[in-house]
């Protein structure tokens, strides 16, 4: 008898994966032969896709749309400060302890957070970052409203820019490894039961609770990276206003625009968004409001027509599969 | 006394509160729509009011006459061309569509007058108040804030309790498709529900830029206190959102009388409690799904 095979790599995701590997071992040793603005550049879209990355986890395949991502950008900014200037922690040792602060704060966020549902739980997710930030304001160790610059006179600035470089390689690729490995695994798998039909898949015995949890404190865990490395490049870190740690137009906003544009639901998706997005924002730097209220009207366009964005509407057209999440069923040949 | 003060002062804050949360409260109601834009739409009309006041010389509240059909009509497109179309799918989308939108006010509002801020001439009516005694006095204008929030809550319930319309609101609200099988033109209440909506945030827009001052990006933190007001007062319950609003607007006040910072952390502080405690609010009948 023969038997049906089950097959998730295509040729496109082969082929991919070649380019991927040379793309990164040209990421890697870019310091030896690129330019330090370029690398600037690359930690300012490395964070950006990480973010984007982690917030289409939630929203794109665990249902759980956040509009308080900002919260944990912040919490990851702010214990730099705290373990830098106040405590005189080493500057790049901190960065994972940064990490693990949000994914800690992100679970009493969450316990209060995921009380409420669909539009409810977004809002409430806004409240609870304000909530943060009000929080953060009245700290005076840690600059209070004014905010505060990390200390890094320590380190030369050359090799610093350098580590802050790979650092960011690591948060921006690490979480598109992250994001892959974990749709990939049963975790994955529940959350896209969840996604499709919550109800079946309470049937088939998924702990929806849970595994949205353990979701939401993962991306709290890998936006709390992005956001502590961001700031070692920008240094100077303000709660809130333009710019500010805390700020939803500052992060939640581009973040939002970039899976929705890139393609909500798939790994291509924030990637390509977080590049098309950054570039745009570089053309247009001198009209940032032009800028922003072009990115909203093709948002809510995208939304509005139901649009699968950049990458879904490629993978709708060619059925490419760049990151293979799912399973094909290639029918016995008959003997 | 300064205490009574502080709880006083809190009450009348809380029917501006109030006002801003009746729109949310009517438009999840009625449709389980959350406009993420509402508090920005309500700056977009005390920015509209500015400009008509300077034009044509009429007092902001006088100005309403025109301004709160406006607002209507404006609700009413906006249903037709912008809601209707994410009333009732993912969730993500409804969010996306009316995030954006709201990002999209703010930065008109920003390139057509700039980040100032600003405030609606009222004239005498700003600091004209009643004076209970030497600690305590109250404004005419958060008074007449209150009474309006009354006012529109009163008219509402009416509305929804005794008319043909209220009706149809009801039974689109229990049961979308027993509705639609009763001949309700659900597209129809959804309509009127979000031009009346729009209308109230509007009215709560103008009286918060004739008390006090507002910028473009002053609508998110509005949107956040219609919010709270909706929740610490439950869900599906329109008095339960003036209460709402009324414990958010005391709960500040005493947060501010202890520590002029600790203001607006205390009426978070309330709201994550009620939250954490009871998470259908004080009068809440539905759960927030």
């Amino acid at each position: 008898m023969s038997t049906a095979k089950v097959r998730r790599g295509t040729t496109a995701s082969t082929v991919f994966a070649v380019v991927a590997a040379l793309i990164t071992i040209a990421l890697v040793t870019l310091p030896s032969w690129g330019q330090p603005s370029t690398q600037r550049k690359i930690v300012e879209l490395m964070t950006l896709i990480a973010m984007a990355q982690m917030w289409n986890l939630l929203a794109g395949f665990g249902g759980v749309v956040s509009v308080g991502q900002q919260a944990f950008v912040g919490l990851g900014a702010y214990s730099m400060i705290f373990f830098v200037n106040v405590h005189h922690h080493d500057l790049f040792w901190s960065v994972p302890l940064a990490a693990l602060v949000a994914a800690v704060l992100a679970i009493p966020i969450g316990l209060v957070a995921f009380r409420l549902r669909g539009s409810y739980f977004a809002i409430g997710t806004w409240v609870l970052a304000e909530v943060c930030a009000k929080v953060i304001i009245i700290q005076k160790p840690l600059g209070a409203g004014d905010g505060a610059s990390l200390k890094v006179s320590a380190y030369k600035a050359a090799t610093r820019q350098d580590v802050v470089y790979w650092l960011a390689l690591v948060v921006g690729v690490g979480a598109i490894a992250l994001a892959y490995v974990v749709l990939r695994s049963t975790l994955g798998l529940q959350m896209q039961a969840i996604r499709d039909n919550e109800d079946g898949a309470k049937g088939l015995g998924v702990n929806v609770y849970r595994t949205r949890f353990i979701v939401w404190v993962l991306a709290a865990f890998w936006t709390g990276l992005a956001g502590a490395v961001y700031f070692i490049q920008q240094l100077r870190v303000q709660p809130v206003g333009p710019g500010g740690a805390f700020s939803v137009i500052a992060w939640t906003a581009p973040i939002i625009f970039i899976v929705v544009i890139g393609g909500l639901g798939t790994i291509e998706g924030p990637i390509i968004g977080a590049v098309v997005f950054y570039v745009l924002r570089d053309q247009f730097k001198d009209h940032q409001t032009v800028y922003l209220i072009g990115t909203g009207v093709v948002a809510i366009a995208v939304a509005l027509l139901l649009q699968p964005g950049l990458w879904g509407t490629i993978r709708r057209r060619f059925g490419v599969d760049l990151f293979p999440l799912r399973r094909r069923v290639e029918p016995a040949k008959p003997d | 006394m300064s205490w009574v003060n502080s709880v006083v002062q809190g009450i009348l804050v809380g029917g501006l509160y109030a006002l801003f949360a009746t729109g949310l409260s009517l438009a999840f109601g009625v449709m389980r729509f959350v406009n993420l834009a509402h508090g920005d739409l309500a700056i977009l009309a005390a920015f509209f009011t500015l400009s008509l006041t300077k034009s044509t010389h009429l007092h902001p509240l006088v100005a309403l006459l025109i301004v709160l059909p406006v607002a209507f009509l404006f609700g009413y497109l906006l249903q037709r061309l912008i809601f209707d179309r994410v009333v009732g799918v993912d969730p993500a989308y409804q969010i996306v569509a009316t995030f954006g939108l709201g990002i999209v006010i703010q930065n008109l509002l920003l390139e057509k007058y700039t980040a100032d801020t600003r405030g609606l001439n009222v004239g005498k009516l700003e600091t004209a108040s009643i004076k209970v005694n030497s600690q305590i006095s109250i404004g005419w204008l958060p008074l007449i804030t209150l009474l309006c929030a009354v006012g529109l809550l009163s008219g509402l319930a009416l509305f929804i309790s005794r008319t043909k319309t209220g009706r149809a609101f009801r039974a689109t609200s229990d049961d979308l498709d027993a509705a639609r099988l009763m001949g309700i033109d659900v597209r129809r209440v959804y309509t009127m529900a979000m031009a009346l909506a729009i209308a109230s945030v509007a009215l709560a827009g103008v009286l918060l830029g004739s008390k006090g001052s507002f910028s473009p990006f002053s609508g998110p933190e509005n949107l956040i206190y219609a919010f709270e007001a909706v929740i610490i007062g439950g869900l599906g319950s329109l008095w339960g959102t003036l209460a709402g609003g009324i414990t958010l607007g005391i709960a500040q006040g005493v947060g501010s009388h202890i520590d002029p910072q600790w203001g607006q952390l205390a009426g978070h502080l309330v709201f994550l409690a009620v939250l954490a405690t009871r998470p259908t609010g004080m009068f809440g009948k539905v759960e927030a799904r």
